[in-house]
Protein backbone atom coordinates (compact mmCIF):
# COMPACT_ATOMS: atom_id res chain seq x y z
CA UNK A 1 0.00 0.00 0.00
CA UNK A 2 1.04 3.57 -1.12
CA UNK A 3 2.06 5.42 1.90
CA UNK A 4 -1.22 7.96 1.19
CA UNK A 5 -3.26 4.99 1.48
CA UNK A 6 -1.92 3.58 4.48
CA UNK A 7 -2.46 7.09 5.97
CA UNK A 8 -5.95 7.00 4.81
CA UNK A 9 -5.99 3.34 6.69
CA UNK A 10 -4.89 4.57 9.97
CA UNK A 11 -7.85 7.31 10.35
CA UNK A 12 -10.34 5.09 9.09
CA UNK A 13 -9.40 2.76 12.06
CA UNK A 14 -8.77 5.69 14.24
CA UNK A 15 -12.59 6.35 13.27
CA UNK A 16 -13.68 3.64 15.42
CA UNK A 17 -12.15 4.69 19.04
CA UNK A 18 -14.58 6.70 20.83
CA UNK A 19 -14.83 9.30 23.55
CA UNK A 20 -15.75 6.77 26.24
CA UNK A 21 -17.77 9.93 27.85
CA UNK A 22 -19.25 11.10 24.69
CA UNK A 23 -20.02 7.61 23.16
CA UNK A 24 -18.41 9.49 19.49
CA UNK A 25 -16.03 8.93 17.20
CA UNK A 26 -12.47 10.94 18.23
CA UNK A 27 -12.45 11.64 14.86
CA UNK A 28 -15.85 13.09 14.44
CA UNK A 29 -15.11 15.08 17.49
CA UNK A 30 -12.02 16.79 15.76
CA UNK A 31 -9.51 15.22 18.51
CA UNK A 32 -7.32 13.86 16.06
CA UNK A 33 -4.72 16.46 14.47
CA UNK A 34 -2.18 14.56 12.17
CA UNK A 35 -1.58 11.29 11.37
CA UNK A 36 1.46 10.76 9.10
CA UNK A 37 3.33 7.21 8.09
CA UNK A 38 5.77 6.54 6.46
CA UNK A 39 8.39 2.99 6.37
CA UNK A 40 5.49 1.63 8.35
CA UNK A 41 6.04 3.82 11.09
CA UNK A 42 2.58 5.67 12.15
CA UNK A 43 2.27 8.86 14.21
CA UNK A 44 -0.77 9.82 15.56
CA UNK A 45 -1.56 13.17 17.34
CA UNK A 46 -4.44 14.17 19.65
CA UNK A 47 -5.30 16.94 21.20
CA UNK A 48 -8.18 17.05 24.12
CA UNK A 49 -11.28 19.99 24.45
CA UNK A 50 -8.57 21.65 27.94
CA UNK A 51 -5.62 20.59 29.60
CA UNK A 52 -7.42 19.31 32.34
CA UNK A 53 -9.95 16.79 30.65
CA UNK A 54 -10.11 13.30 33.00
CA UNK A 55 -6.71 11.38 32.90
CA UNK A 56 -8.17 8.03 33.09
CA UNK A 57 -10.63 8.70 29.95
CA UNK A 58 -7.81 10.75 28.10
CA UNK A 59 -5.34 7.59 29.00
CA UNK A 60 -8.04 5.11 27.37
CA UNK A 61 -8.05 7.63 23.92
CA UNK A 62 -4.30 7.10 23.67
CA UNK A 63 -4.41 3.40 24.49
CA UNK A 64 -7.59 3.09 22.11
CA UNK A 65 -5.79 5.53 19.34
CA UNK A 66 -2.31 3.17 19.39
CA UNK A 67 -4.28 -0.59 19.30
CA UNK A 68 -6.58 0.95 16.51
CA UNK A 69 -3.39 1.89 14.19
CA UNK A 70 -1.47 -0.82 15.29
CA UNK A 71 -4.33 -3.07 14.00
CA UNK A 72 -3.60 -1.76 10.12
CA UNK A 73 -2.04 -4.07 8.16
CA UNK A 74 1.70 -2.55 6.86
CA UNK A 75 1.94 -0.43 10.17
CA UNK A 76 4.66 -1.82 12.31
CA UNK A 77 5.24 0.89 15.12
CA UNK A 78 2.74 3.27 16.36
CA UNK A 79 3.69 6.74 18.33
CA UNK A 80 0.43 8.13 20.02
CA UNK A 81 1.33 11.79 20.93
CA UNK A 82 -1.13 13.91 23.22
CA UNK A 83 -0.88 17.05 23.10
CA UNK A 84 -1.09 20.00 26.05
CA UNK A 85 -2.33 17.96 28.69
CA UNK A 86 -1.62 17.80 31.98
CA UNK A 87 -0.45 14.18 32.01
CA UNK A 88 0.72 14.20 28.47
CA UNK A 89 4.54 12.66 29.67
CA UNK A 90 2.73 9.51 31.56
CA UNK A 91 0.06 8.91 29.43
CA UNK A 92 2.62 9.01 25.93
CA UNK A 93 5.05 7.32 27.65
CA UNK A 94 3.20 4.83 29.88
CA UNK A 95 1.53 3.99 26.31
CA UNK A 96 4.57 3.72 24.24
CA UNK A 97 5.72 1.54 26.67
CA UNK A 98 2.63 -0.85 26.74
CA UNK A 99 3.11 0.01 30.51
CA UNK A 100 -0.93 -0.05 31.54
CA UNK A 101 -2.41 2.55 33.11
CA UNK A 102 -1.22 1.46 36.82
CA UNK A 103 2.18 1.42 35.59
CA UNK A 104 2.04 4.86 33.56
CA UNK A 105 0.80 6.47 36.92
CA UNK A 106 2.59 4.28 39.51
CA UNK A 107 1.47 5.38 43.31
CA UNK A 108 -1.41 6.82 41.89
CA UNK A 109 -3.54 4.09 40.17
CA UNK A 110 -4.74 0.56 42.04
CA UNK A 111 -6.52 -0.80 39.02
CA UNK A 112 -6.73 -1.09 35.53
CA UNK A 113 -9.85 0.65 33.53
CA UNK A 114 -12.11 -2.38 32.33
CA UNK A 115 -14.69 -1.59 34.97
CA UNK A 116 -14.50 2.46 34.08
CA UNK A 117 -14.51 1.75 30.25
CA UNK A 118 -17.45 -1.03 31.10
CA UNK A 119 -19.72 1.65 33.15
CA UNK A 120 -19.70 4.04 30.28
CA UNK A 121 -20.40 1.52 27.87
CA UNK A 122 -23.22 0.76 29.91
CA UNK A 123 -24.28 4.43 30.24
CA UNK A 124 -24.15 4.78 25.97
CA UNK A 125 -26.25 1.80 26.13
CA UNK A 126 -28.65 3.32 28.36
CA UNK A 127 -29.00 6.61 26.06
CA UNK A 128 -28.97 4.41 22.44
CA UNK A 129 -31.97 2.54 24.08
CA UNK A 130 -34.46 5.64 24.76
CA UNK A 131 -33.26 7.25 21.45
CA UNK A 132 -34.65 3.61 19.88
CA UNK A 133 -37.70 4.00 22.35
CA UNK A 134 -38.45 7.26 21.24
CA UNK A 135 -38.23 6.03 17.57
CA UNK A 136 -40.93 3.23 18.42
CA UNK A 137 -42.84 5.69 20.24
CA UNK A 138 -43.07 8.07 17.23
CA UNK A 139 -44.11 4.62 15.04
CA UNK A 140 -47.35 3.94 17.77
CA UNK A 141 -45.98 2.00 20.50
CA UNK A 142 -47.20 3.12 24.20
CA UNK A 143 -44.07 2.92 26.75
CA UNK A 144 -45.62 0.64 28.46
CA UNK A 145 -46.51 -1.73 25.45
CA UNK A 146 -42.23 -1.44 25.07
CA UNK A 147 -41.82 -4.27 27.35
CA UNK A 148 -42.90 -6.33 24.34
CA UNK A 149 -40.85 -5.32 21.81
CA UNK A 150 -38.21 -7.09 20.02
CA UNK A 151 -35.59 -6.27 18.10
CA UNK A 152 -36.93 -7.05 14.89
CA UNK A 153 -39.73 -4.51 15.49
CA UNK A 154 -37.19 -1.36 15.22
CA UNK A 155 -37.30 -0.13 11.48
CA UNK A 156 -34.04 0.11 9.90
CA UNK A 157 -32.53 3.63 11.42
CA UNK A 158 -28.89 5.00 12.68
CA UNK A 159 -31.15 4.04 16.50
CA UNK A 160 -31.09 0.77 15.77
CA UNK A 161 -27.64 0.45 13.84
CA UNK A 162 -26.72 2.36 17.58
CA UNK A 163 -28.38 0.60 19.58
CA UNK A 164 -27.54 -2.69 18.34
CA UNK A 165 -23.44 -1.72 18.63
CA UNK A 166 -23.85 -0.54 21.98
CA UNK A 167 -25.42 -4.22 23.07
CA UNK A 168 -22.71 -6.11 21.35
CA UNK A 169 -20.34 -4.00 22.91
CA UNK A 170 -21.36 -4.75 26.43
CA UNK A 171 -22.35 -8.33 25.64
CA UNK A 172 -26.18 -8.62 25.03
CA UNK A 173 -28.27 -10.55 22.97
CA UNK A 174 -28.62 -9.02 19.42
CA UNK A 175 -30.52 -11.55 17.73
CA UNK A 176 -33.64 -10.47 16.27
CA UNK A 177 -36.42 -11.96 19.00
CA UNK A 178 -34.62 -10.33 21.70
CA UNK A 179 -36.39 -7.89 23.85
CA UNK A 180 -35.06 -4.08 23.26
CA UNK A 181 -35.66 -2.91 27.04
CA UNK A 182 -33.55 -5.06 29.15
CA UNK A 183 -31.33 -3.88 31.77
CA UNK A 184 -27.45 -3.61 32.07
CA UNK A 185 -27.63 -7.35 32.61
CA UNK A 186 -29.67 -8.45 30.00
CA UNK A 187 -32.87 -8.98 31.78
CA UNK A 188 -36.23 -7.91 30.27
CA UNK A 189 -37.40 -5.22 32.19
CA UNK A 190 -41.37 -5.54 33.46
CA UNK A 191 -44.05 -3.48 31.76
CA UNK A 192 -44.57 -1.63 35.13
CA UNK A 193 -40.96 -0.89 35.45
CA UNK A 194 -40.76 0.80 31.89
CA UNK A 195 -42.05 4.07 32.26
CA UNK A 196 -39.27 4.81 35.03
CA UNK A 197 -36.53 2.92 33.53
CA UNK A 198 -37.20 5.26 30.16
CA UNK A 199 -37.74 8.46 32.35
CA UNK A 200 -33.77 7.43 34.12
CA UNK A 201 -32.70 6.74 30.36
CA UNK A 202 -33.79 10.27 29.01
CA UNK A 203 -31.80 11.87 31.88
CA UNK A 204 -28.50 9.29 31.24
CA UNK A 205 -28.90 10.79 26.82
CA UNK A 206 -29.30 14.27 28.02
CA UNK A 207 -26.61 14.22 30.15
CA UNK A 208 -24.47 12.61 27.44
CA UNK A 209 -25.67 14.56 24.35
CA UNK A 210 -25.04 17.94 27.01
CA UNK A 211 -21.11 17.03 27.73
CA UNK A 212 -21.05 16.25 23.67
CA UNK A 213 -21.75 20.10 23.13
CA UNK A 214 -19.75 21.17 25.93
CA UNK A 215 -16.90 19.60 25.09
CA UNK A 216 -17.03 20.11 21.47
CA UNK A 217 -17.41 24.20 21.93
CA UNK A 218 -14.95 24.02 24.25
CA UNK A 219 -12.37 22.01 21.42
CA UNK A 220 -13.21 24.79 19.08
CA UNK A 221 -12.44 27.38 21.66
CA UNK A 222 -9.39 26.47 22.86
CA UNK A 223 -8.34 25.38 19.22
CA UNK A 224 -10.07 27.63 16.34
CA UNK A 225 -9.00 25.72 13.82
CA UNK A 226 -10.64 23.09 15.26
CA UNK A 227 -14.27 23.47 13.56
CA UNK A 228 -13.11 22.36 10.72
CA UNK A 229 -12.12 18.79 11.84
CA UNK A 230 -15.22 18.02 13.62
CA UNK A 231 -17.94 16.43 11.94
CA UNK A 232 -21.84 16.80 12.67
CA UNK A 233 -23.15 15.10 15.21
CA UNK A 234 -24.86 11.87 14.13
CA UNK A 235 -28.84 12.35 13.24
CA UNK A 236 -30.27 10.33 15.39
CA UNK A 237 -28.29 12.35 18.92
CA UNK A 238 -29.03 15.42 16.77
CA UNK A 239 -32.69 15.04 16.73
CA UNK A 240 -32.79 15.01 20.54
CA UNK A 241 -30.59 18.32 21.45
CA UNK B 1 -34.26 42.68 43.05
CA UNK B 2 -35.07 42.46 39.20
CA UNK B 3 -38.27 43.30 38.21
CA UNK B 4 -39.76 42.29 34.89
CA UNK B 5 -43.83 42.75 33.63
CA UNK B 6 -44.57 43.75 37.44
CA UNK B 7 -43.00 40.58 39.10
CA UNK B 8 -40.18 40.83 41.21
CA UNK B 9 -37.60 38.63 41.82
CA UNK B 10 -35.05 38.20 44.72
CA UNK B 11 -31.44 37.28 43.26
CA UNK B 12 -29.56 34.96 44.97
CA UNK B 13 -25.99 34.52 43.03
CA UNK B 14 -25.23 30.99 44.99
CA UNK B 15 -21.45 30.92 43.46
CA UNK B 16 -18.97 33.74 42.76
CA UNK B 17 -15.57 33.90 43.34
CA UNK B 18 -12.82 36.77 43.51
CA UNK B 19 -9.49 35.21 42.27
CA UNK B 20 -6.61 35.91 40.73
CA UNK B 21 -5.03 33.74 38.25
CA UNK B 22 -2.10 36.40 37.10
CA UNK B 23 1.01 34.84 36.17
CA UNK B 24 2.50 36.78 38.61
CA UNK B 25 0.19 34.34 41.20
CA UNK B 26 1.07 31.27 39.46
CA UNK B 27 3.09 28.92 40.83
CA UNK B 28 3.58 26.61 37.57
CA UNK B 29 1.97 25.71 34.46
CA UNK B 30 -0.66 24.14 36.05
CA UNK B 31 -2.04 27.83 37.46
CA UNK B 32 -1.44 29.48 33.80
CA UNK B 33 -3.50 26.55 32.11
CA UNK B 34 -6.39 26.40 34.65
CA UNK B 35 -7.12 30.23 34.23
CA UNK B 36 -7.06 29.37 30.92
CA UNK B 37 -9.24 26.76 30.77
CA UNK B 38 -11.70 28.76 32.94
CA UNK B 39 -11.64 31.85 30.26
CA UNK B 40 -12.42 29.08 27.41
CA UNK B 41 -15.28 28.27 29.63
CA UNK B 42 -16.24 31.77 29.28
CA UNK B 43 -15.47 32.64 25.82
CA UNK B 44 -17.49 29.44 24.72
CA UNK B 45 -21.05 29.92 26.66
CA UNK B 46 -20.50 33.66 27.00
CA UNK B 47 -22.49 36.48 24.17
CA UNK B 48 -20.34 38.29 22.54
CA UNK B 49 -20.73 41.35 24.22
CA UNK B 50 -20.28 39.42 27.94
CA UNK B 51 -16.67 38.71 26.76
CA UNK B 52 -13.97 40.07 29.02
CA UNK B 53 -10.37 40.65 27.47
CA UNK B 54 -8.24 38.03 28.96
CA UNK B 55 -6.03 40.43 31.11
CA UNK B 56 -9.35 41.42 32.93
CA UNK B 57 -10.53 38.05 33.42
CA UNK B 58 -6.98 37.19 35.36
CA UNK B 59 -8.02 39.66 37.90
CA UNK B 60 -10.67 42.08 38.23
CA UNK B 61 -10.58 43.11 42.13
CA UNK B 62 -13.22 43.85 44.83
CA UNK B 63 -14.63 47.00 42.88
CA UNK B 64 -15.56 45.72 39.65
CA UNK B 65 -16.93 42.33 40.93
CA UNK B 66 -19.49 45.03 43.27
CA UNK B 67 -20.58 46.42 39.95
CA UNK B 68 -21.16 43.63 38.02
CA UNK B 69 -23.29 41.58 40.80
CA UNK B 70 -25.12 44.50 42.40
CA UNK B 71 -25.30 47.54 40.20
CA UNK B 72 -25.50 45.89 36.67
CA UNK B 73 -26.10 42.31 37.52
CA UNK B 74 -29.52 42.73 39.92
CA UNK B 75 -28.27 40.68 42.46
CA UNK B 76 -29.52 41.12 45.93
CA UNK B 77 -26.92 38.64 47.54
CA UNK B 78 -23.90 36.89 46.68
CA UNK B 79 -21.54 33.52 48.08
CA UNK B 80 -18.05 33.61 47.83
CA UNK B 81 -17.19 29.95 47.14
CA UNK B 82 -13.62 29.92 47.29
CA UNK B 83 -11.08 27.31 45.09
CA UNK B 84 -7.56 27.13 47.18
CA UNK B 85 -5.68 25.57 44.32
CA UNK B 86 -2.63 25.98 46.44
CA UNK B 87 -0.41 23.86 44.00
CA UNK B 88 -1.13 25.77 41.69
CA UNK B 89 -0.99 29.51 42.23
CA UNK B 90 0.86 31.00 45.34
CA UNK B 91 -1.74 32.81 47.33
CA UNK B 92 -3.93 30.86 46.49
CA UNK B 93 -6.74 31.02 43.88
CA UNK B 94 -9.83 32.40 45.50
CA UNK B 95 -8.85 35.49 46.77
CA UNK B 96 -9.94 35.03 51.10
CA UNK B 97 -8.41 38.48 52.43
CA UNK B 98 -9.69 40.24 49.81
CA UNK B 99 -12.67 38.63 49.82
CA UNK B 100 -13.07 38.58 53.86
CA UNK B 101 -12.86 42.41 53.51
CA UNK B 102 -15.59 43.19 50.84
CA UNK B 103 -17.56 40.75 52.88
CA UNK B 104 -17.11 42.74 56.28
CA UNK B 105 -17.54 45.82 54.06
CA UNK B 106 -21.04 45.08 53.17
CA UNK B 107 -22.67 42.18 54.84
CA UNK B 108 -25.92 42.83 53.90
CA UNK B 109 -25.03 41.64 50.27
CA UNK B 110 -22.09 39.17 50.59
CA UNK B 111 -21.90 35.95 52.39
CA UNK B 112 -18.06 34.74 52.61
CA UNK B 113 -17.64 30.67 52.85
CA UNK B 114 -13.88 29.13 53.13
CA UNK B 115 -12.74 25.86 52.26
CA UNK B 116 -10.96 22.55 53.93
CA UNK B 117 -9.51 19.97 52.75
CA UNK B 118 -8.85 16.81 54.68
CA UNK B 119 -5.79 15.98 53.77
CA UNK B 120 -4.24 18.14 56.45
CA UNK B 121 -5.72 15.93 58.70
CA UNK B 122 -5.33 17.58 62.36
CA UNK B 123 -3.29 20.78 61.52
CA UNK B 124 -6.88 21.52 58.91
CA UNK B 125 -9.46 20.42 61.60
CA UNK B 126 -7.73 22.81 64.20
CA UNK B 127 -7.57 26.10 61.32
CA UNK B 128 -11.70 24.95 60.41
CA UNK B 129 -12.22 26.07 63.50
CA UNK B 130 -10.40 29.29 63.50
CA UNK B 131 -11.78 29.94 60.09
CA UNK B 132 -15.59 29.58 61.54
CA UNK B 133 -14.58 31.87 63.93
CA UNK B 134 -13.15 34.71 62.19
CA UNK B 135 -15.80 33.98 59.33
CA UNK B 136 -18.58 33.37 60.76
CA UNK B 137 -19.24 30.32 58.58
CA UNK B 138 -22.10 28.89 57.25
CA UNK B 139 -21.30 26.60 54.91
CA UNK B 140 -17.79 25.56 53.10
CA UNK B 141 -16.83 24.83 49.41
CA UNK B 142 -15.28 21.33 48.75
CA UNK B 143 -13.16 20.71 45.66
CA UNK B 144 -12.53 17.00 45.35
CA UNK B 145 -10.27 17.32 42.62
CA UNK B 146 -7.49 20.03 44.29
CA UNK B 147 -4.08 18.74 43.79
CA UNK B 148 -2.27 17.88 47.68
CA UNK B 149 1.68 17.12 47.11
CA UNK B 150 1.42 13.82 45.22
CA UNK B 151 -2.45 12.98 45.82
CA UNK B 152 -5.00 13.86 42.77
CA UNK B 153 -7.91 14.47 44.79
CA UNK B 154 -9.80 12.81 47.43
CA UNK B 155 -13.28 11.57 48.68
CA UNK B 156 -15.79 12.94 50.81
CA UNK B 157 -15.99 9.03 52.45
CA UNK B 158 -12.24 9.24 53.64
CA UNK B 159 -11.92 8.85 57.28
CA UNK B 160 -10.43 12.67 57.44
CA UNK B 161 -13.73 13.96 55.05
CA UNK B 162 -15.81 12.34 58.32
CA UNK B 163 -14.02 14.14 61.16
CA UNK B 164 -14.61 17.42 59.21
CA UNK B 165 -18.29 17.35 58.67
CA UNK B 166 -18.92 15.86 62.20
CA UNK B 167 -17.31 19.62 63.19
CA UNK B 168 -19.31 21.29 60.36
CA UNK B 169 -22.29 19.73 62.52
CA UNK B 170 -21.06 21.34 65.50
CA UNK B 171 -19.67 24.66 64.20
CA UNK B 172 -23.15 25.35 62.42
CA UNK B 173 -21.84 25.12 59.19
CA UNK B 174 -24.63 23.35 57.06
CA UNK B 175 -24.05 24.17 53.64
CA UNK B 176 -21.19 21.96 52.50
CA UNK B 177 -20.83 23.04 48.56
CA UNK B 178 -19.10 20.24 46.61
CA UNK B 179 -17.73 20.95 43.55
CA UNK B 180 -16.60 17.39 41.37
CA UNK B 181 -13.19 17.81 39.13
CA UNK B 182 -11.37 15.72 36.65
CA UNK B 183 -8.90 14.29 38.66
CA UNK B 184 -9.41 12.35 41.83
CA UNK B 185 -7.21 9.63 44.09
CA UNK B 186 -7.16 6.40 42.85
CA UNK B 187 -6.76 7.99 39.44
CA UNK B 188 -8.54 4.65 37.96
CA UNK B 189 -12.03 5.94 39.19
CA UNK B 190 -14.28 8.05 37.68
CA UNK B 191 -13.69 11.30 39.68
CA UNK B 192 -17.32 13.00 38.96
CA UNK B 193 -18.72 10.47 40.59
CA UNK B 194 -21.38 11.42 43.01
CA UNK B 195 -21.51 8.19 44.99
CA UNK B 196 -19.80 9.62 47.50
CA UNK B 197 -22.16 12.97 48.25
CA UNK B 198 -24.89 9.81 48.51
CA UNK B 199 -23.13 8.20 51.60
CA UNK B 200 -22.19 11.38 53.08
CA UNK B 201 -26.02 13.12 52.99
CA UNK B 202 -27.32 10.12 54.62
CA UNK B 203 -24.72 9.72 57.37
CA UNK B 204 -24.83 13.44 57.91
CA UNK B 205 -28.86 14.55 57.70
CA UNK B 206 -28.89 17.90 59.53
CA UNK B 207 -26.31 19.08 56.77
CA UNK B 208 -26.94 20.06 53.51
CA UNK B 209 -25.08 19.34 50.19
CA UNK B 210 -25.33 21.60 47.31
CA UNK B 211 -23.61 20.19 44.28
CA UNK B 212 -22.11 22.51 42.24
CA UNK B 213 -22.93 22.13 38.13
CA UNK B 214 -26.04 19.63 39.04
CA UNK B 215 -23.46 17.04 39.33
CA UNK B 216 -22.37 17.81 35.62
CA UNK B 217 -20.94 15.96 33.62
CA UNK B 218 -22.77 13.02 35.32
CA UNK B 219 -26.55 14.61 35.59
CA UNK B 220 -28.64 11.56 35.58
CA UNK B 221 -26.24 10.80 39.14
CA UNK B 222 -26.57 13.45 40.66
CA UNK B 223 -30.78 13.03 39.45
CA UNK B 224 -31.11 10.00 41.21
CA UNK B 225 -29.33 10.58 44.57
CA UNK B 226 -30.60 13.83 44.69
CA UNK B 227 -34.69 12.02 44.39
CA UNK B 228 -33.79 10.02 47.45
CA UNK B 229 -31.58 12.64 49.84
CA UNK B 230 -33.84 15.49 50.67
CA UNK B 231 -30.60 17.10 51.68
CA UNK B 232 -29.11 17.08 48.56
CA UNK B 233 -29.64 20.52 46.34
CA UNK B 234 -28.22 21.58 43.15
CA UNK B 235 -26.51 24.74 42.14
CA UNK B 236 -27.19 25.64 38.56
CA UNK B 237 -23.22 26.73 37.99
CA UNK B 238 -21.75 25.88 34.58
CA UNK B 239 -25.41 24.98 33.67
CA UNK B 240 -26.71 28.38 33.00
CA UNK B 241 -24.80 29.43 30.35
CA UNK B 242 -26.09 26.98 28.39
CA UNK B 243 -29.53 29.08 28.51
CA UNK B 244 -27.77 31.03 25.29
CA UNK B 245 -25.54 28.64 23.11
CA UNK B 246 -27.95 25.79 23.67
CA UNK B 247 -31.44 26.39 24.62
CA UNK B 248 -32.98 23.60 23.72
CA UNK B 249 -30.45 21.72 25.99
CA UNK B 250 -30.86 24.32 28.79
CA UNK B 251 -34.45 23.66 28.61
CA UNK B 252 -33.90 19.57 29.13
CA UNK B 253 -31.35 20.25 32.01
CA UNK B 254 -34.09 22.48 33.85
CA UNK B 255 -36.86 20.12 33.23
CA UNK B 256 -35.11 16.94 33.91
CA UNK B 257 -33.99 19.01 37.38
CA UNK B 258 -37.87 19.61 38.25
CA UNK B 259 -38.92 16.14 37.38
CA UNK B 260 -36.32 14.24 39.36
CA UNK B 261 -35.68 17.15 42.84
CA UNK B 262 -38.56 19.33 41.97
CA UNK B 263 -38.66 23.28 42.63
CA UNK B 264 -36.80 23.55 45.95
CA UNK B 265 -33.97 22.74 45.64
CA UNK B 266 -32.27 24.18 42.63
CA UNK B 267 -30.29 27.01 43.17
CA UNK B 268 -29.09 29.65 40.11
CA UNK B 269 -25.18 30.79 40.45
CA UNK B 270 -22.91 32.74 37.65
CA UNK B 271 -20.06 30.86 39.06
CA UNK B 272 -18.95 34.60 38.30
CA UNK B 273 -16.17 35.88 37.17
CA UNK B 274 -16.92 32.56 34.57
CA UNK B 275 -19.74 34.08 33.53
CA UNK B 276 -21.99 37.39 34.71
CA UNK B 277 -25.05 37.42 36.13
CA UNK B 278 -26.97 40.11 34.40
CA UNK B 279 -27.41 38.37 31.02
CA UNK B 280 -27.84 35.24 32.58
CA UNK B 281 -30.67 36.40 34.80
CA UNK B 282 -32.89 38.33 32.48
CA UNK B 283 -32.39 35.23 29.82
CA UNK B 284 -33.54 32.56 32.40
CA UNK B 285 -36.55 35.43 33.23
CA UNK B 286 -37.58 35.15 29.60
CA UNK B 287 -36.71 31.64 29.58
CA UNK B 288 -39.70 29.05 28.66
CA UNK B 289 -39.65 25.54 27.84
CA UNK B 290 -40.46 24.91 24.27
CA UNK B 291 -43.26 23.73 23.40
CA UNK B 292 -42.01 20.65 21.30
CA UNK B 293 -40.20 19.72 24.87
CA UNK B 294 -43.97 18.59 26.09
CA UNK B 295 -41.90 15.84 28.10
CA UNK B 296 -41.36 19.03 30.74
CA UNK B 297 -43.67 21.08 32.76
CA UNK B 298 -43.78 24.89 31.73
CA UNK B 299 -41.60 26.33 33.98
CA UNK B 300 -43.91 29.38 36.13
CA UNK B 301 -42.90 32.46 37.63
CA UNK B 302 -43.03 31.09 41.02
CA UNK B 303 -40.96 28.47 40.29
CA UNK B 304 -38.14 31.09 38.39
CA UNK B 305 -38.41 32.91 41.73
CA UNK B 306 -37.16 30.10 43.92
CA UNK B 307 -34.68 28.89 41.74
CA UNK B 308 -33.22 32.56 41.75
CA UNK B 309 -32.95 33.28 45.11
CA UNK B 310 -35.64 31.65 47.67
CA UNK B 311 -34.08 28.29 47.97
CA UNK B 312 -30.50 29.81 48.65
CA UNK B 313 -32.13 32.40 50.83
CA UNK B 314 -33.55 29.74 53.04
CA UNK B 315 -30.12 27.46 53.57
CA UNK B 316 -28.67 30.66 54.12
CA UNK B 317 -31.75 32.21 56.19
CA UNK B 318 -31.32 35.82 54.44
CA UNK B 319 -33.42 38.47 55.08
CA UNK B 320 -36.09 38.63 51.89
CA UNK B 321 -38.59 40.88 51.52
CA UNK B 322 -41.58 40.56 53.30
CA UNK B 323 -43.90 40.25 49.96
CA UNK B 324 -42.07 37.84 49.04
CA UNK B 325 -40.48 35.50 51.66
CA UNK B 326 -44.39 34.38 51.96
CA UNK B 327 -42.99 32.29 48.66
CA UNK B 328 -40.12 30.76 50.20
CA UNK B 329 -41.07 27.13 50.43
CA UNK B 330 -40.67 24.88 53.37
CA UNK B 331 -38.19 22.38 54.39
CA UNK B 332 -38.28 19.95 51.58
CA UNK B 333 -39.06 15.98 52.58
CA UNK B 334 -37.71 12.99 50.46
CA UNK B 335 -39.31 11.36 47.66
CA UNK B 336 -38.10 8.98 45.07
CA UNK B 337 -38.97 11.03 42.22
CA UNK B 338 -41.23 14.28 43.10
CA UNK B 339 -42.48 14.37 39.14
CA UNK B 340 -43.03 10.50 39.60
CA UNK B 341 -45.38 11.02 42.44
CA UNK B 342 -46.97 14.39 40.92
Amino acid sequence: MIAQDLSGAVVAALGTVRDPELDESIVDLGFVTATTVADGRAEVRLRLPTYFCAPNFAYLMVADAYDAAMGVEGVDHVAVVLEEHFASDEINAGVAAGAGFVGSFPGEAVAELHDLRRNFQRKAHTACLERACRRLIKDGWTIEGLSLANLSDLPESPERDSLLRRRADIGLPVAEDSPVFVDDGGEPVPADQVPLRLKFARTVRVSMDGNAHFCRGLLTTRYPHAAADQRPRHPEQEASA
Amino acid sequence: MYSKDGEDYYIVDSHIALWDGREQNCRNIHGKQFIDCFYDYHKNLSPEDAVWPYDEYTYYGGERLMKDLFTDGYVDHAIFQPAALSAFYKSGFGQTEESWALTQKHPDKLTYNHNFDPRFEQAGLDQLRRDAKRFGLKGVKLYTAEWHGDSRGYKLTDPWTYKYLEACQELGITNIHVHKGPTIRPLDRDSFDVADIDAVATDFTDLDFIVEHVGLPRLEDFCWIATQEPNVHGGLAVAMPFIHTRPRYFAQIIGELLYWIGEDRIMFSSDYAIWTPKWLVEKFVDFQIPADLDEYAPLTTDVKRKILGLNAARLYDLPVPPELAIKIPAEPAAEVAVGASA
